[in-house]
């Protein structure tokens, strides 16, 4: 989708949250209560390729507008992941982005929305203070944890407006206005710079993956911080942080082979008769 | 703390209308304890009846303000006025649990409201119970393959519970429920609501989100949704498509990981092969039904019943027996 000009008048400085997550065409699980991640299976969140492109279209749209030079602008991805979690900022570097950094530490182990949120709210404050962060980028949600919530308390933590859930995303005079439709309701909302964004897969396509940058992600450089790096407490995330305690992680038993009838002209009576036998045919007073 | 003296506070917004979803709540907050509900606008006459009959004794109703102005309109439905009002409503009533449903909007306003109460947080529970004096919330995920538990270690529990993970049943006594209103003194927004809109649905079926039953159409009904509200119409039920569908402009609505969660009990997809991303949004469904021309497509490897066929057939037939067998 096209976005207006950056009219921003100075090249953007971005941030972009991105999640290694376990691949969702994989078999997930759960060990000892976390969730396993392991590199063969692990991948960067889809949903903040998304986030990547919108941060990389408003760096270029900046540039193209004239405003601003041909190589001004970055794009900084923050994953909080353990080591394995370079896969996914290499695939970041594949998709055009400048720098990567890595937020790792034993003592992260088990952070919840709050401790995640304050863990990226410190990468954020720390990369501000080598330089300006005009916009963090978000993804809609992990698609492991689906909580939706991360950006939403980033947001709070650096006490920026917070825009979710854009569809479009506009920025004018330094003014982010987005469309986002939620539930049953279509809402345009705008704030000024600096401000956190997440975006939907609605949003945009995200690129594929040039050749010349797949060779220069290979041995491109990552950053890798503690959190004792970014002047984080003990308790500030991980298990000690958390406000909820996992108790029960339990595989779901499969279900049962199901039934499978081939069309031959009575199809659709066959599958009126499976419903009407499961009682899933509810009486016709109650339907329309 | 013990399970009478608990106070559970329910999200009614609007309060113009008691969804599926709202009852649901209400039934889950009595087995908790004392069950009271925040709005942000005055319930109708015939909400509060359906309140009452859920045993809600106080409604909670804010009157917000932001420096001496009274704040109206659509505003007071933006997640951070809606978290402000619950975080007061949590201070006002010293409640140990909020709940509210899993809507995006209600997990922004959850997620801010129990930041500011420094509350555990749960993002779409399927149950809700409390054990040794703590909010126990059981949670389905990686695409309804685990079942988790988590207890919250914090005095309050702000938790949104996904549709249908209980079937609502009313009070055994029906209660007249009081309207208190109460302020809440709003931060300045560094956030403009340019405009906002609900869609009016005039379609007279279920909304998506809520149903207990869904019919939902993918790239195989080619652009014709047709059969597909026939046998959704025969069955009472919303209808649904796949993303795909969605992003055609074939229908609004999409189910899966990015759209619609549904965990209704019967969810058929028509013409939907069952990506990851699709099942990710309905493979917690209790009965799941396919109909799909190609007897490899992956949604089989989930089903409880399918039939392969064309689904301009198989759908229409399917809706003609439903509806002669009923009578
Ligand atoms: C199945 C499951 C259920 C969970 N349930 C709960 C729960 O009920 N309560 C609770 O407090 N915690 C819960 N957690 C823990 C929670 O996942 C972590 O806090 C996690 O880091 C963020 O939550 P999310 O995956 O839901 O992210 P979302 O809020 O869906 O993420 C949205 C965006 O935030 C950014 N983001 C999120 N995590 C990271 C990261 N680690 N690094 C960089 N960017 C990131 C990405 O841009 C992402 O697109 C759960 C985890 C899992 C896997
Ligand atoms: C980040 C991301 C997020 C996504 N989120 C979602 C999401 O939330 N929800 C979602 O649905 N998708 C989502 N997708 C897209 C998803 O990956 C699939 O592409 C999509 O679900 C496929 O839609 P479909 O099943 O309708 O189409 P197809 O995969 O093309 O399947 C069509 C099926 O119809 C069958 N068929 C064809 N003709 C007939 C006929 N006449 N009668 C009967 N059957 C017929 C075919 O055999 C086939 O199985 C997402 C993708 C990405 C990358």
């Amino acid at each position: 989708m096209p976005h207006g000009p950056a009219s921003y008048g100075n090249p953007m400085r971005i941030v972009v949250t991105a999640k290694y997550v376990p691949d969702i065409s994989t078999e997930r699980g759960f060990a000892d209560g976390r969730v396993v991640r392991t590199a063969a299976e692990g991948t960067l969140n889809e949903l903040d390729e998304n986030a990547i492109e919108a941060a990389l279209q408003l760096v270029e749209a900046g540039r193209a507008s004239g405003a601003v030079g041909a190589d001004e602008g970055e794009v900084v991805v923050v994953t909080m992941a353990g080591p394995d979690g370079d896969m996914a900022l290499r695939k970041a570097f594949q998709l055009g982005v400048d720098r990567g950094v890595r937020v790792t530490g034993d003592e992260l182990a088990g952070s919840d929305y709050f401790g995640t949120a304050a863990v990226l709210a410190a990468a954020v404050r720390r990369l501000g203070q080598e330089a300006p962060v005009d916009l963090v980028v978000t993804g809609m949600a992990a698609l492991d944890g689906l909580g939706s919530v991360v950006p939403t308390l980033l947001g709070a933590e650096l006490g920026l407006p917070t825009l979710n859930l854009a569809k479009k995303v506009e920025l004018a005079d330094g003014v982010l206005t987005v469309t986002r439709e939620v539930d049953d309701t279509t809402e345009v909302l705008s704030a000024p710079l600096p401000a956190v964004l997440s975006v939907t897969d609605g949003a945009n396509s995200p690129r594929l993956p040039g050749f010349k940058l797949i060779m220069a992600a290979r041995t491109k450089q990552i950053e890798v911080w503690s959190p004792a790096d970014l002047g984080l407490a003990a308790d500030a995330a991980g298990t000690a942080g958390a406000r909820t305690e996992v108790l029960v992680a339990a595989p779901r038993p499969p279900r049962a082979e199901p039934e499978i009838v081939t069309d031959k002209g009575e199809g659709g009576i066959a599958l009126a008769d499976y419903l009407i036998r499961n009682d899933l045919v509810r009486p016709a007073e109650e339907t329309r | 703390m013990t399970h009478s003296n608990r106070t559970v506070l329910v999200l009614l917004d609007p309060a113009t209308e008691v969804r599926p979803s709202a009852l649901e709540l209400l039934t889950l907050a009595r087995d908790l304890g004392r069950v009271e509900a925040v709005t942000l606008e005055a319930p109708t006459v015939e909400v509060l009846a359906q309140l009452g009959g859920h045993g809600v004794e106080t409604v909670h109703q804010a009157e917000l303000s932001r420096d001496g102005e009274c704040v109206t309109g659509d505003e007071r439905h933006l997640p951070a006025v809606v978290a402000a009002a619950l975080a007061a409503a949590v201070r006002l009533t010293d409640a140990d649990v909020v709940l509210l449903p899993t809507s995006f909007a209600a997990k922004e306003a959850a997620a801010l409201a129990a930041r500011d109460l420094g509350a555990g947080l749960v993002i779409d529970a399927a149950s809700v119970r409390e054990a040794d004096g703590r909010v126990v919330a059981g949670k389905r995920v990686f695409a309804g393959a685990w079942d988790t538990e988590c207890a919250v270690t914090t005095d309050v529990a702000v938790v949104t519970v996904r549709a249908n993970s209980v079937v609502a049943r009313p009070a055994p006594a029906a209660v007249e429920p009081v309207v208190e209103g109460y302020a809440v003194e709003l931060a300045p927004s560094p956030v403009t609501l340019v405009s906002r809109e609900v869609k009016a649905d005039t379609s007279g079926r279920p909304p998506l989100d809520q149903a207990a039953v869904v019919v939902a159409g993918g790239r195989g009904t080619e652009g014709d949704f047709g059969p597909v509200v026939e046998l959704a119409d025969a069955l009472g039920a919303a209808v649904g498509a796949s993303r795909d569908a969605a992003f055609e402009g074939w229908w609004d609505t999409y189910v899966g990981q990015t759209g619609v969660t549904v965990a209704p009990r019967l969810y058929i997809g028509a013409g939907i092969s069952g990506a990851p991303h699709h099942r990710g949004g309905m493979q917690a469904s209790q009965v799941i039904v396919a109909v799909n021309s190609d007897p490899e497509a992956p949604i089989f490897e989930i089903c409880d019943f399918a039939v392969v066929g064309e689904l301009a057939e198989v759908l229409p037939q399917a809706a003609a027996e439903i509806r002669r067998r009923r009578g």
